[in-house]
């Protein structure tokens, strides 16, 4: 591989510092003078019609500000794909916890006794609280049949190949909701008059926040300004659900004329009422040659979206593309839908939609495997993706990329050949605790689906200083994945200076350039790739005159900036040549690349508590050049461990339309006592459109945990779950009923 | 009828302080409001994020837990109290070991991970991973926290 000078790396996080001396300031540690705090009225039922918005008499009312939809002075909308969804419920509820009426009051507690004294009176209307009362559209509660959306995708003659097959297998698998649980709850603050509109917080996408404040304000974009605030994790938590706090503490700063208001969720309200993962149900009907060679997969996939349908079709795409995981298979047919129920909306989770999905075809096969008498490796060894192959949507394989190899690594890491061996041996014993070693091989496509990527037209700026410092421009922010640091490397390799040289800029509205949402794995991968082309132009422009004969680039920019005024270069998104995709038909090259993976552990399961533990994971990943190895790693370490707990522990409780158990008390998401050593191994080929190379990363080990924990269980006690998460409670029900 | 406030007087990384708190108020609340020293993170209200650690009289406590009164006259330390001139040694880890992503659990942390240092409690992984199990992290998966810990254990960074 090319040797860089910074490229390749573990340069320390930039931010690193700021935020191990507790300097780095999030948004709710902004001092702001005449701030007013705000607070939210939740609606109690999942659906209704609102009677009457009663304030307790004797209460001075006068204090507060008070907003309700009817003072919204534009359209009363939180704008995603679709305008379904109220900024402020006007009356109609249509799930638990939706906002209605908006308070704030200079003294935070007072706003929060405030808010126990409005009662909100609501009659009551027939619920749809689940994927199966939704399908049968009793009632029906948005559009015509409660779907948001349907995707199929289609090859060859999948019912013809079923039936033609030596063997055939139908299951059907679940996956719950899963709450991001970034440690930072969602935080806002808004100023708002009809001069302008200035929103900060925490947040991923300041773009689509800008959006969301254009629509319900109906002011000029030029008078809306959206600046992200060090974001505490967000893991597509922070992607949509920020539009609508943003357009709350805006409404309420414009009716107070335009006092800052802030308002920062406590932990309860933040995991009550802000999205989660999709619950999941995926029916896969197989069919197996003698062979073992995969001849038919007939897929049908629902999404539970909630109330509204926010980010659901975009989900549900990724879900659907992935729905065949990394195999061969020319007869196939995925039928996937999101559908509407009463709970608050599903939104983005690492790895959107595409765990689930991988989750129903890796626990698939190895139920297959077990049936035709095969060894879960050896049955993927038969039908894994190689180069050149056709992929569902008719896509040709391009990444040069040995799955078989890349599985046998982990395989070999895990001692997986020994241990699937003698696991059974000692599992015949009187020792209550069994013994599993399961794995996965999986994917995931980088950056926006098909052809968005070319529709979002992202940007990204480079401005030299009179300073002779290069400032990185771009929307995608920092929210401890590592953007900061991994533009720094981008934009001083390109301009073969030293890293020190670089400032990333927050991202601010006013000053940066839409790069795109910061999300789907494209930041590094996409938007990297902008940098990278800023750089070089900038490099060009220096080159070309005449000021680098030296190599100095600081001075260089230095005399550029004094002699032209300004030295900027941009560059705009532009789609890899062959990269052509049908919307309609889902026909074509749905990502333009792959990260690959295969996922390995090792775990006990005690028979007398049901808990499942992981005692060894080894993840072993293609992501293309890794950029800075210690960043690359703890992102990966960071996404297992999320995939482990939704695998075994994370369970949202539902409760009329609620999530009942919305504390850290009774989530229960892994301490570092819980988990063992994830180890990582990455197989680097550089991806030719990528900056040095590299791919995005992020969401991947996100995909992969779920299924091979599963799988281990399956090989420790012989049974077949299909269910995430594996709670004791769950597997108590599964042991006791076979 | 105004509340009345309670004089708090205490000792905060060193340096005196004082501060008239409301009764009912949370060490956290006077910690990052009175004092300014927003380092300190609230994550949960309920002590099972470990965000707001701080050392109080040599223990380890959340601050949420914690109601102001209580630390009358007490030692207190947070996050803004580990690094002097430098980094600690704890801090120089943390950043060479990739420990800190999003950042927003990392005082806690760092601050739990220092009393840990102290008390000679990290002994080895296995204590090293028990004695944080106390401060919740959802972006490393721990490993970079915990060898950034039995780093600077060892005198490495």
């Amino acid at each position: 591989m090319k040797d860089y000078a910074h490229i390749g790396r573990s340069v320390l996080r930039r931010e690193g510092r700021a935020k191990l001396t507790g300097a780095a300031l999030f948004t709710d540690d902004l001092k702001i003078e005449g701030l007013l705090y705000g607070a939210t009225v939740r609606s109690r039922e999942p659906r209704g019609r609102i009677k009457g918005i009663h304030f307790e008499e004797g209460f001075p009312w006068e204090e507060f500000i008070i907003v309700t939809a009817r003072d919204i002075p534009g359209k009363n909308v939180v704008a995603h794909l679709q305008q379904d969804q109220p900024c402020l419920a006007d009356g109609v509820i249509n799930h638990a916890e939706e906002a209605i009426v908006l308070l704030a009051h200079p003294d935070p507690l007072r706003v929060q006794d405030a808010r126990a004294r409005v009662r909100v009176d609501v009659e009551p209307l027939p619920t749809v609280l689940s994927i199966e009362e939704s399908l049968a559209c009793d009632p029906v509660i948005w559009g015509q049949d409660n779907v948001f959306k349907t995707i199929l995708i289609t090859k060859g003659d999948p019912d013809g190949a079923r039936v033609k097959g030596h063997f055939q297998l139908e299951a059907t698998y679940r996956t719950g909701a899963q709450e991001q649980l970034y440690i930072e709850p969602n935080a806002m603050i808004g100023e708002a008059t009809a001069e302008g509109v200035l929103v900060r917080g925490s947040m991923q996408c300041p773009y689509y926040v800008h959006h969301a404040l254009h629509e319900m304000f109906h002011l000029p974009l030029e008078k809306i300004r959206v600046v992200q605030v060090e974001t505490g994790g967000g893991f597509g938590g922070k992607e949509d659900y920020p539009s609508m706090l943003a357009c709350h503490v805006a409404l309420l700063s414009w009716k107070a004329g335009g006092r800052p208001v802030k308002i920062a969720y406590d932990r309860e309200e933040d995991m009550a009422c802000t999205t989660k993962r999709h619950p999941s149900r995926t029916r896969i009907r197989s069919a197996f040659g003698a062979d073992g060679t995969l001849l038919a997969l007939d897929v049908e996939l629902i999404l539970d979206g909630g109330a509204y349908m926010t980010l659901s079709p975009v989900v549900l795409s990724r879900a659907a593309i992935h729905a065949s995981g990394p195999y061969r298979c020319s007869n196939l047919r995925v039928h996937a839908q999101a559908l509407a129920t009463n709970t608050p909306p599903h939104g983005a989770f690492r790895g959107f939609g595409a765990p689930q999905s991988l989750f129903a075809i890796e626990r698939h096969m190895d139920e297959a495997a077990q049936h035709l008498g095969l060894d879960p490796a050896e049955l993927r060894r038969r039908n894994l993706l190689h180069t050149g192959d056709a992929m569902a949507t008719g896509q040709i394989m391009r990444d040069e990329v040995d799955l078989v190899a890349l599985m046998d690594r982990a395989l070999t890491e895990i001692r997986y050949a020994e241990k699937r061996a003698s696991y059974p041996t000692l599992n015949a014993g009187d020792d209550p605790v069994k013994r599993g070693v399961g794995f996965s091989v999986f994917m995931h496509g980088g950056g926006f689906t098909g052809s968005a990527e070319s529709t979002l037209n992202s940007v990204v700026a480079l401005e030299g200083t009179a300073g002779g410092r290069v400032r990185v421009l771009a929307a995608s922010t920092e929210m401890g994945q590592g953007a900061n640091t991994v533009f720094t490397q981008v934009a001083a390799e390109a301009l073969q200076a030293p890293v020190d040289l670089i400032e990333v800029v927050p991202p601010d509205t006013a000053l940066v350039p839409n790069s795109g949402p910061t999300v789907a794995s494209r930041t590094t991968q996409v938007v990297g790739k902008l940098v990278l082309d800023a750089g070089l132009a900038m490099r060009k422009t220096l080159l070309e005159a005449g000021l680098l004969a030296d190599g100095d680039v600081a001075a260089a920019i230095r005399t550029y900036v004094a002699r032209h005024g300004a030295l900027r270069t941009e560059s705009r998104y532009q789609k890899p040549d062959f990269v052509e995709w049908d919307d309609a038909t889902y026909r074509g090259d749905a990502y333009a690349t792959y990260a690959w993976a295969c996922y390995a552990a090792d775990l006990r399961v005690d028979l007398v508590t049901y808990e499942t533990q992981v005692a060894d994971f080894v993840a072993v990943q293609e992501v293309g050049r890794v950029l800075n190895p210690t960043l690359a790693a703890g992102q990966i370490e960071g996404g297992v461990a999320q995939g482990i707990g939704w695998g075994l522990n994370e369970e949202v409780i539902w409760r009329q339309g609620s999530m009942a158990n919305h504390q850290m008390s009774n989530y229960l998401m892994a301490t570092a006592a819980d988990l063992p050593r994830i180890r990582v191994f990455f197989e680097e080929r550089p991806y030719a459109y990528g900056p040095g190379g590299a791919k995005g990363l992020g969401e991947l080990p996100m995909d992969g945990p779920a299924s091979a924990l599963l799988n281990g269980v399956q090989h420790a006690l012989g049974l077949v779950p299909r269910q995430v998460p594996l709670t004791p409670e769950v597997l108590m029900d599964l042991v006791e009923g076979a | 009828m105004a509340t009345q406030k309670i004089p708090l007087e205490l000792t905060v990384n060193g340096e005196a302080r004082q501060a008239l708190v409301h009764p009912m108020a949370r060490l956290l609340d006077v910690i990052r409001e009175d004092f300014g020293l927003t380092g300190t993170k609230e994550g949960c209200g309920e002590g099972e994020c470990g965000a707001c650690s701080v050392i109080l009289d040599g223990s380890l406590v959340n601050a949420c837990l914690v109601p102001a009164v209580q630390a009358q006259g007490s030692t207190l330390r947070t996050v803004e109290g580990l690094a002097g001139v430098d980094l600690s040694p704890l801090q120089e880890a943390f950043l060479h070991h990739g420990g800190a992503q999003c950042g927003f659990c990392t005082p806690g942390m760092l601050v739990a991970g220092t009393h840990l240092l102290e008390t000679d409690a990290v002994q080895d992984e296995a204590k090293a991973r028990e004695g944080l199990s106390g401060n919740l992290c959802r972006c490393t998966g721990y490993v970079k926290i915990v060898d950034a810990l039995l780093a600077a254990r060892e005198g490495r960074s």
